[in-house]
């Protein structure tokens, strides 16, 4: 590529291999559930990418086998306790998740679908908001806080409950133009350095970006427990981070711009499987 | 940030005199090749400096993108751009100096950010708070930096 790789490749031949492109490696979690890491792209990006790779395939050897057993993985005792909460009474009307839904495994095949059109709200929803709209509506229970504690926790252990199946969230029919809205978004160059989410994770996934090695920013693996802030994250965060890091002013957790930008990226992953909640840097 | 470079030009305007050749962002002659021939500064480039801000992530940083050999010392540098060594014999000073001021009227659509432009952004902020830009908004790197930048460029041959 370049003489410094060149000297490098020479000597550290299969370091730098791994530094600049997805490792070729597997993720089976706790021994039995098949994780789809990279897949055929779904029929709408076909024009831009072949293969569509989850962020787990661009983090070092360690971070990824963390991400392979639950007793390792920092991310599953905020899932443990969410699932205290699920069994929880709140509110007004005296009722817990649970009094409606029964056990969270119940949940299974719900996250893979969201964010998705809600026909009585008549909006495209996340799975956040449609947690609140129980809350506020059906057990008179404050929201929670987009991205916050109770928040994150909760989608992630909806999410657990789901790792292994394919994301597919619907991107025709009544969704459609937040679809747009958000793709329209991810190919805008934004900010004092002009850069769109295409340019660093559709363009140039793979590359080291300073000590950054820049993976598809999908978000199949979300919520994600990061090693740099040691707490779940979820997508609106990391997609405020990254516009921040672009010196632009931001969108907020929670805001119409992000769902929509939610609803597109999701979509960029369908067919990748569920992962969250996942491990990265 | 603009108080700083208001101050600093004050300075120089004091000591040197140079300010008042100085171009502002919005008046960059550009050719048709996107090379810029004057000086943004009126003053000469300051080889070291320029390689510092070239190497340091507070000021130029383009590291991140860009791999210089002579910047060995500099760890994790990117691989986005081309490989800055021998840019010195690739391109003429003028040419680099629009590279830097605003790469994207060379090289339509680029990735690299411009560096010496003030208007036309979407959402702009101010510096890396993630909140709208104020009143001290300003080019990426000073008339003073560019020229500095350029006259390291002009160095890197292979
Ligand atoms: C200047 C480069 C840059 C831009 C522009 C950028 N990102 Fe990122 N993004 C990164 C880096 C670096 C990381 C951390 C490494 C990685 O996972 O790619 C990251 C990580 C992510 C992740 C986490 C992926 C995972 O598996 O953990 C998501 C999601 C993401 N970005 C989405 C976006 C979206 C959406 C946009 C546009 C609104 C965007 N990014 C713009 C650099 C960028
Ligand atoms: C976000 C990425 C990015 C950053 C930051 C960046 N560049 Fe670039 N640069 C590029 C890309 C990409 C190209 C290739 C031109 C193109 O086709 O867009 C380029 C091209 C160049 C070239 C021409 C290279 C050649 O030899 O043909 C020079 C010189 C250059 N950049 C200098 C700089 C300097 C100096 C800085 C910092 C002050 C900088 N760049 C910052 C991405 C970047």
């Amino acid at each position: 590529m370049n003489k410094l790789t060149g000297a490098i490749l020479a000597t550290l031949l299969t370091t730098t291999v791994a530094l600049a492109d997805p490792v070729d490696d597997n993720l089976v979690l706790n021994e039995e559930t098949q994780i789809v890491t990279r897949t055929a792209a779904p029929a709408h990006l076909s024009d831009v990418l072949d293969e569509v790779m989850s962020g787990w395939l661009f983090r070092g050897t360690e971070t990824r086998a963390m991400q392979a057993d639950d007793f390792d993985n920092p991310g599953m005792i905020f899932v443990e306790q969410a699932m205290e909460t699920w069994d929880a009474v709140d509110g007004t009307e005296g009722k817990s998740c649970s009094s409606c839904h029964n056990d969270i495994d119940s949940m299974a095949g719900v996250k893979p679908t969201y964010p998705k059109w809600d026909a009585k709200a008549g909006t495209v929803q996340t799975l956040q908001m449609q947690v609140n709209e129980c809350r506020t509506e059906r057990m008179g229970a404050e929201a929670w806080d987009y991205d916050k504690g109770a928040a994150i926790n909760m989608e992630a252990a909806l999410s657990s409950v789901s790792r292994g199946m394919p994301v597919n969230v619907a991107i025709d029919g009544p969704a459609q133009s937040t679809w747009e809205q958000g793709k329209e978004m991810y190919y805008t160059r934004t900010g004092q350095l002009e850069l769109s989410c295409a340019n660093c994770h559709e363009d140039n996934y793979g590359m080291m970006i300073r000590a950054d090695h820049l993976s598809q920013g999908q978000i199949n693996g979300f919520p994600a427990y990061r090693l740099k802030n040691t707490k779940l994250n979820g997508a609106h965060d990391r997609f405020k981070g990254c516009i921040r890091d672009t010196r632009a002013e931001t969108y907020s957790p929670g805001s119409a711009e992000f769902i929509a930008l939610e609803l597109y990226v999701a979509s960029r992953g369908n067919g990748l499987s569920v992962e969250g909640p996942s491990i990265r840097n | 940030m603009k108080n700083s470079i208001i101050a600093a030009a004050a300075v120089m305007i004091t000591v040197t005199g140079v300010y008042a050749n100085e171009v502002l962002p919005t008046k960059v002659a550009f050719n048709d090749d996107g090379a810029v021939e004057q000086s943004l500064s009126g003053a000469p480039g300051d080889v070291a400096n320029g390689r510092i801000i070239v190497g340091d992530k507070g000021q130029g940083n383009c590291v991140a993108c860009h791999q210089v050999t002579d910047l060995a010392d500099v760890p994790f540098q990117g691989e986005i751009g081309p490989m800055l060594d021998g840019a010195g014999e690739r391109w003429s000073e003028a040419e680099l100096r629009g590279i830097v001021a605003n790469a994207k009227i060379m090289f339509e659509d680029s990735m690299m950010p411009s560096f010496y432009k003030t208007e036309g952004f979407f959402r702009p902020g101010n510096a890396y708070t993630g909140k709208a830009a104020d009143d001290t908004f300003g080019p990426l790197l000073s008339a003073q930096q560019i020229e500095d930048v350029v006259a390291y460029l002009v160095t890197l041959k292979e």
